[in-house]
């Protein structure tokens, strides 16, 4: 025997030392389950992380810099881009915000719409999370049956606003435009066909062994750093917090329907996983009612200065063919003053912060989006895990980094 | 409007407790701003936590009022109460000249990377923070692109090189 092979320590004291030097990884920006272009700064000691920093800003296209030298209306556009998997979400947190500074009172009918198509774009939201969530595990077809069902989503969204990704479909005092003929046909179809596919999804991920192995007990964050850190949404829920805007802040009218708010005590990569997945009956339920409740009626307010005129009108009077040309050549002003909007986003508190100093265009724009604070408690989850289960835990908070750097 | 009262009531304990906190009160649109001087926003944010329930900090933004005015710069603070479902916000006015303000990052967590995103965009330096860096805008960046006297398309093309 060598002398070198005496200095070889056996096979069991290899795996049972730690090593004496840790490692740095590089997770992104190219990663595919970062979810789009966030690195993660990885140190490992085996393959336990013990520290995990996040890098974003490789999408910062300085949205709220924009929002500045846009006038308001304009300005919905850019929201699509955010959170570009719930966009009507944003276009809503958006105008609510304008509206508040105008005092705006909206017609039932539009109320009604904007409820209908932001829990459907919540559905949408979710089945892209369902099956991104599902693939970073290992799981492919659920994502093909989740981008079918979100396609029938998208369908809808198309048909009424005429844009599937970036729709603009809220605009400052009602929608843009009102539902098409036939469209109460196609959603009820929609509602027809969703149930089974639900069935089909909780039968191909929530039975799976697999799926439940690999996330439960993983990525635990307890109520109170949950509140500490910020967390909103599903994530916060997850965590045994009984926190729902639409309920507890409500607006848009949710105070009228009948839905429950799905809460799990875990906090684990499970317990968010399920809330998800609870809340996609809650927002059809919504759905359900919110179609019931159309009924004929404007979709616009009553303020010919703000609102866009019906192209119609323009033909027959003078004066609403003025107003178009006022409000797209020059704008419309908003009083002084500062709001703060917040809704339940699919992802949590989506906030804009919108101050007016008087002119058509915002002195300031802020949006909280929630992908962005999700994201901050990210090293609390995943120091002490292993690297496989960072990725679990990234698709349990749902990101998109379009809105975390905006 | 009646959400508004109690909002008020929270100011008046403020007052109560230390005269020397609150040194404006607004109210617009059923929301109530506390203009608080900068040397007390981490006793106030404190005070808020723990004895009326505010528990989470549900924003934090800054704005530039425009190179001429003085104060110069706002940092607001947005306090929501997970309990109670209220909404209270806090500003602290800055001059151009001294732009600093104590972190509330000992209060609470999630404001570490709201103050990175302010000090990124404003240039506001949150003293005592543990880890003050730019976050969505590059290390070697000139300038605060938020601030009002920044052009929209910045003073140079800007080059990864």
């Amino acid at each position: 025997m060598s002398v070198a092979a005496e200095n070889i320590p056996s096979q069991f004291e290899v795996l049972d030392q730690s090593l004496e030097s840790q490692m740095t990884l590089s997770m992104g920006p190219q990663h595919p389950s970062t979810h789009g272009v966030l690195r993660l700064e990885l140190q490992l000691d085996g393959e336990m992380v013990i520290k995990a920093v996040p890098d974003i800003g490789y999408l910062h296209t300085g949205m709220e810099k924009l929002f500045e030298y846009k006038k308001y209306q304009q300005g919905i556009v850019i929201t699509d881009r955010m959170d570009y998997l719930n966009p009507l979400g944003n276009n809503l947190a958006y105008v609510m915000a304008a509206e508040k500074l105008l005092d705006l009172e909206i017609p039932d009918r539009a109320q009604v719409i904007r409820v209908m198509f932001c829990e459907l774009q919540r559905i949408a939201s979710h089945l892209v999370w369902l099956g991104t969530h599902a693939l970073d595990i290992g799981a492919m077809s659920v994502f093909f049956y989740c981008f079918r069902q979100r396609e029938k989503i998208l369908n809808l969204i198309e048909a009424a606003s005429g844009g599937r990704m970036t729709p603009s479909y809220f605009r400052i005092g009602g929608l843009m435009i009102d539902l098409p003929a036939g469209f109460e046909r196609r959603i009820r179809q929609f509602l027809d066909d969703f149930p089974a596919a639900m069935e089909m999804f909780e039968t191909l991920v929530t039975g799976n062994t697999l799926f439940q192995s690999r996330t439960q007990g993983i990525g635990i964050i307890t109520a109170e750093e949950a509140i500490d850190w910020g967390l909103t949404g599903p994530c916060l829920r997850g965590s045994g917090v009984d926190l729902d805007l639409r309920r507890d802040n409500p607006y848009s009218g949710y105070e009228t329907y009948d839905f429950e708010v799905p809460v799990e005590p875990d906090g684990d990569v499970w317990a968010r996983f399920r809330v998800r997945m609870r809340e996609f009956y809650e927002s059809f339920k919504i759905v359900v009612q919110a179609v019931e409740r159309l009924k004929p009626g404007p979709i616009k307010a009553d303020a010919p200065k703000i609102v866009l005129p019906d192209r119609d009108d323009m033909r027959k009077h003078m004066d609403s063919l003025i107003h178009h040309f006022l409000i797209v050549a020059e704008g419309f002003n908003i009083p002084e003053g500062e709001v703060y909007m917040p809704i339940e986003g699919s992802k949590g508190e989506l906030g804009v912060y919108m101050k007016s100093d008087g002119g058509p265009k915002p002195n300031r724009v802020h949006v909280r989006g929630p992908s962005f604070i999700n994201l901050s408690a990210l090293p609390v989850m995943s120091e002490g895990e292993m690297i496989a289960d960072v990725v679990a835990i990234i698709g349990s908070l749902d990101i998109v980094l379009g809105e975390i750097d905006r | 409007m009646a959400d508004t009262i109690i909002l008020h009531e929270f100011v008046e304990k403020l007052k109560v407790e230390n005269p020397s906190w609150i040194s404006d009160v607004k109210e617009a649109h059923g929301e109530v701003t506390a203009i608080v001087p900068r040397e007390s926003i981490v006793d106030v944010c404190w005070v808020l936590k723990t004895k009326h329930g505010f528990d989470m900090l549900a924003d934090l933004n800054g704005a530039d009022r425009g190179p001429e005015e003085d104060p110069r710069f706002e940092v607001v603070y947005h306090l929501f109460s997970t309990k109670h479902f209220n909404r209270l916000r806090l500003k602290v006015l800055l001059s151009e000249d001294e732009p600093n303000v104590p972190t509330v990052e000992t209060v609470w967590k999630t404001a570490n990377w709201h103050e990175r995103e302010t000090f990124d965009m404003f240039g506001v330096i949150f003293d005592g923070h543990p880890d003050l860096r730019r976050i969505l805008l590059p290390s070697d960046f000139d300038g605060h692109a938020l601030r009002k006297d920044y052009p929209l398309r910045g003073y140079e093309p800007y080059s990864l090189t």
